[in-house]
């Protein structure tokens, strides 16, 4: 095993230590979580299997197999974030529907 | 008829005694039967006290949540206790409380659902900023084109709702900037909408919800929102 696998490899384990800590003290809900889990097992899966990466980029047709991590890396991050401004954008409507019938109770419980 | 004057105030320790007090004064003199609800939106300062001391019906948000939040806030009030129509006015003061006969007036006798005080109909009092008329008129030629409804002032804030307008911003309403896109629900909604002059103020305290640089965004933002209301609601269809 070359120096760089376990470097990857102990990151990559470290993290997902991490994650479960995260969601056993309550800081993490499991839905948001997964898609961290997939992330870091493709990325030990890649570390222990070198030439897996190579194999794909080359069915893909891409050349340098690093630019597929990157590209792939890029991307998953683009759609995790849209991801995350649909569920702010949730919370926000939920929010101001919450704000407003608590202030028509707090009116109606004060008038009597 | 049971009308509801509906104040959103953030921060108007200042201005909205008098405001309160103008409505108040105008209900009195005409013997019309209004009701003033003020809502808090969460002001740093002492508008909560001052409003609850008033004869009002204070709404106090438990977070700030802009104007458009604020507005419709008062506007499920309303519906809630069963008002025939409700009428916005600023807590800042610009929109003087001698107008809403005027308002009101003109809902009844022409039959309207919606009634939009408008400033440059007879161009008298203050008429805003440059940039503002320029916005103005580009949000005018928006909604012309969209649904064919020609607004002066499609930004005035100071307008009157009746119960049927009232059921719709009880379901949607923008939060931020919401005036020119509501005049896009309501007209897709088939409902009357109307227009008088009336003569507003400069601000007596507070600022305004759009600063200068803000312009660029408000007019982005507003152009974006009225676009996506169209689509969602022709779609609905």
């Amino acid at each position: 095993m070359v120096r760089i696998q376990i470097v990857a490899i102990t990151a990559s384990i470290l993290f997902l230590l991490y994650i479960a800590r995260l969601i056993i003290k309550g800081k993490l809900r499991e839905e948001y979580s997964i898609v961290w889990i997939v992330c870091t097992v493709v990325l030990i899966l890649f570390s222990f299997w070198r030439e897996g990466l190579e194999i794909i980029a080359h069915t893909l047709g891409v050349f340098e197999a690093p630019n597929l991590v990157f590209t792939g890396a890029i991307f998953a991050v683009f759609i995790y974030l849209l991801h995350l401004s649909v569920v702010v954008s949730k919370l926000h409507a939920q929010n101001k529907q919450l704000a407003q019938d608590i202030a028509l109770l707090k009116e109606k419980m004060e008038k009597k | 008829m049971k009308i509801a004057v509906i104040v959103p105030a953030y921060n108007e320790e200042k201005s909205i005694a008098d405001v309160v007090k103008d409505v108040n004064f105008i209900a009195q003199e005409n013997s019309l039967h209004i009701d003033v609800i003020v809502i808090n939106d969460y002001s740093g300062d002492t508008t909560s006290e001052i409003i609850s001391r008033l004869n009002c019906v204070a709404l106090n948000l438990p977070i700030n949540l802009g104007i458009g939040g604020a507005v419709q806030t008062g506007f499920k009030y309303a519906l809630e206790n069963g008002y025939d129509c409700a009428i916005q006015i600023d807590g800042d003061g610009q929109h003087p409380a001698n107008e809403i006969p005027k308002l009101v007036n003109a809902c009844i006798q022409n039959k309207l659902d919606v009634v939009i005080g408008s400033r440059f109909i007879s161009n008298e009092g203050f008429q805003s900023s440059a940039i503002r008329r320029f916005g103005i008129n580009y949000f005018k030629r928006l909604i012309a084109f969209l649904v064919g409804v020609s607004i002066n002032d499609s930004t005035s804030g100071y307008r009157l709702i009746n119960r049927k307008a009232m059921e719709i911003v009880n379901e949607y309403y923008p939060d931020e900037y919401p005036e020119p896109e509501a005049i896009i629900l309501y007209s897709l909604y088939k409902l009357k909408i109307g227009e008088v002059s009336v003569t507003m103020k400069e601000r007596q305290g507070g600022v305004s919800s759009i600063g200068k640089s803000a312009s660029v965004y408000y007019m982005f933002k507003v152009t974006l929102a009225i676009l996506f209301t169209f689509i969602r609601i022709k779609f609905k269809k």
